[in-house]
């Protein structure tokens, strides 16, 4: 048995900051931590595309200055990251995925991101309809840093902040669930953060 | 001989355990040395760190790494620099008194590791802010070896005076050791020194001519690594001649 | 957050393969560049441990620690030898 560690609290605890808005098992926090799992990927926006695919099969994509031309909103929401820490009221802009997926004018039950650097991450379709998922390339009200996943990045804040995949170049569109890349080494499918979904199996 | 006895210290199950805090000891204002005593603990080479791990009430657990400032058969030690931001260097660095416990896992690494085997060479220390630790051990082992080790230059960088962890120990000298100290945000009146960030300058100063076949420790905040590292490959040391061990930080790649 | 390297995972590594390995040479798979485990370029604040080759930025080794369980994947590493003496890796000790 590993002893107390007397005097040791770790970070503060959620109850103490916003009862009722932070699940469980996580701890708020001011920062905005950078984690990723390789370098900073940096593409001039003139080559940058973001293309919705099925099958092989380029379906739609817009190009940097057509993206920025669609109808675009405002929106913030709480963001929890499977590392156990919760940002409250983050402000972002960017472009319903729902508009991105009605204009490539297929449908799928799921979708596996895709991203520069080569990360991917999985979502049910069912799960970026209905103000549940953003393109998302401001933050705070400045252009998405590169090191938060900008030019763009995938905002979905109702599952963990891993589906919200930074860097983000396209969506796949699939018939059935496909792990992405940490799905694949353990992490669960949907990872929903009231429900604690941290694992495959929770 | 002496790879031999090296050998059989990085072979074997590494498991976690109990160690008691002995003794505490300030070095600066945000730093402090922490002595343990752990029956299981089998020795350390000279370079090699412990991991650290903290068990809360409810149950969460922390785990860190810090290098061990004790040279192979003296009493354990680390010395802990308190971030700010931290979760655990605070607690380490203030809350924790004699006879608490810790659970540790160690000795670890058998890459920056220095030995009487790399003795013979000029060696190059270069330490930013903490990453002075190990090269306290690696010092003080170096001092306890028969004969005389090849010269030895040290090159810390910290950000003022009184952030210079160890300072009455590297003052006091050593024969055939040189420190040169870069402060980088505050200097004292009259200091002569350099003064700002280690640059390719300095660096080309204070470094052993590659043709003398030196071996370099690297040890730091990631930035200050992977400058100094590329600062060294510049002025021809081989890539294998410079061992480098990264500490993290904002910034760097 | 910056990255660290191979040094900072030595002690999940020994867990994992039973014995020290930051010492043990590498060649990765994408780029073929050899050097010891310590220089990889590793990534472990998200949700598990990635070490890429500091030459090509391929992946090497994916470490995800599961409810006290480790699942590794090696696949980006064409070999690791352990048969490197402390300090001074096996392999041809390149351009880390």
């Amino acid at each position: 048995m590993s002893p107390v560690s007397r005097g040791f609290h770790g970070r503060r605890r959620a109850e103490d900051a916003a009862p009722g808005r932070v699940p469980p098992g996580q701890y708020v926090t001011e920062d905005f931590p950078v984690l990723s799992a390789g370098p900073t990927p940096h593409v001039a926006l003139a080559d940058w595309t973001f293309s919705v695919r099925q099958g092989g099969e380029e379906l739609r994509s817009w190009t940097w200055d057509e993206l920025r031309a669609l109808p675009a909103e405002e929106i913030t929401a709480d963001i929890h990251c499977v590392t156990r820490w919760s940002k409250l009221d983050t402000s972002w802009r960017g472009v319903p995925v729902e508009a991105l997926l009605e204009a490539a004018g297929r449908e799928a039950g799921y979708l596996l991101a895709f991203c520069d650097g080569g990360y991917t991450t999985n979502l049910p379709a069912a799960d970026v309809t209905d103000g549940q998922a953003w393109l998302a390339y401001e933050y705070d009200g400045e252009p998405l840093e590169p090191e938060h996943g900008g030019p763009a990045r995938l905002l979905v804040p109702h599952l963990y902040f891993w589906k919200s995949a930074k860097w983000v170049r396209g969506l796949e569109l699939l018939d059935t669930d496909e792990p992405g890349f940490w799905e694949t080494y353990g992490y669960h499918m949907y990872g929903d953060p009231w429900r604690e979904q941290r694992y495959a199996g929770d | 001989m002496a790879r031999a006895a090296v050998r059989g210290r990085l072979t074997g199950r590494l498991a976690w355990q109990v160690a008691t805090v002995a003794g505490v000891r300030e070095e600066t204002a945000t730093a402090r040395t922490i002595v343990l005593t752990a029956p299981g603990f089998a020795g350390n080479l000279a370079g090699q760190h412990l991991d650290v791990r903290l068990t809360a009430e409810d149950g969460y657990t922390a785990e860190r790494s810090y290098s061990i400032a004790s040279a192979p058969g003296e009493p354990l030690e680390i010395t802990v620099q308190r971030l700010d931001e931290g979760e655990v260097s605070p607690y380490l660095a203030g809350e924790l008194r004699p006879g608490d416990e810790l659970e540790v896992r160690g000795p670890i690494g058998g890459y920056f590791v220095w030995d009487a085997a790399d003795a013979a060479s000029p060696l190059l220390l270069a330490a930013g802010g903490s990453g002075i630790v190990p090269f306290r051990s690696i010092l003080r082992h170096r001092a306890q070896l028969p004969g005389t080790a090849a010269p030895a230059r040290l090159l810390y960088s910290a950000r003022s005076a009184d952030d210079v962890i160890y300072r009455s120990e590297l003052d006091r000298g050593e024969p055939g050791l040189a420190v040169t100290y870069a402060l980088t945000r505050r200097q004292p009146p009259g200091w002569t020194g350099h003064a700002g960030r280690v640059d390719d300058a300095l660096l080309g100063q204070v470094a052993w001519p590659a043709g003398q076949d030196p071996l370099a420790f690297v040890c730091g905040p990631t930035s200050f690594v992977e400058a100094v590292a590329a600062g060294l490959t510049g002025l021809g040391y081989r890539p294998a001649r410079v061992k480098t061990e990264r500490y993290g930080g904002t910034g760097g790649r | 957050m910056a990255a660290v390297d191979g040094n900072a995972i030595g002690g999940l590594l020994h867990e994992v393969f039973g014995a020290e390995m930051t010492a043990a040479a590498a060649r990765c798979g994408s780029c073929g560049m050899t050097g010891p485990v310590a220089s990889m370029v590793v990534y472990r604040q998200g949700p598990g441990v990635v070490a890429r080759c500091r030459r090509c930025s391929g992946i090497l080794m994916v470490i995800v620690t599961v409810r006290g369980m480790n699942c590794v994947d090696l696949r980006g590493l064409a070999r690791l030898d352990t048969t490197a003496t402390a300090g001074q890796p096996a392999g041809e000790g390149t351009t880390w």
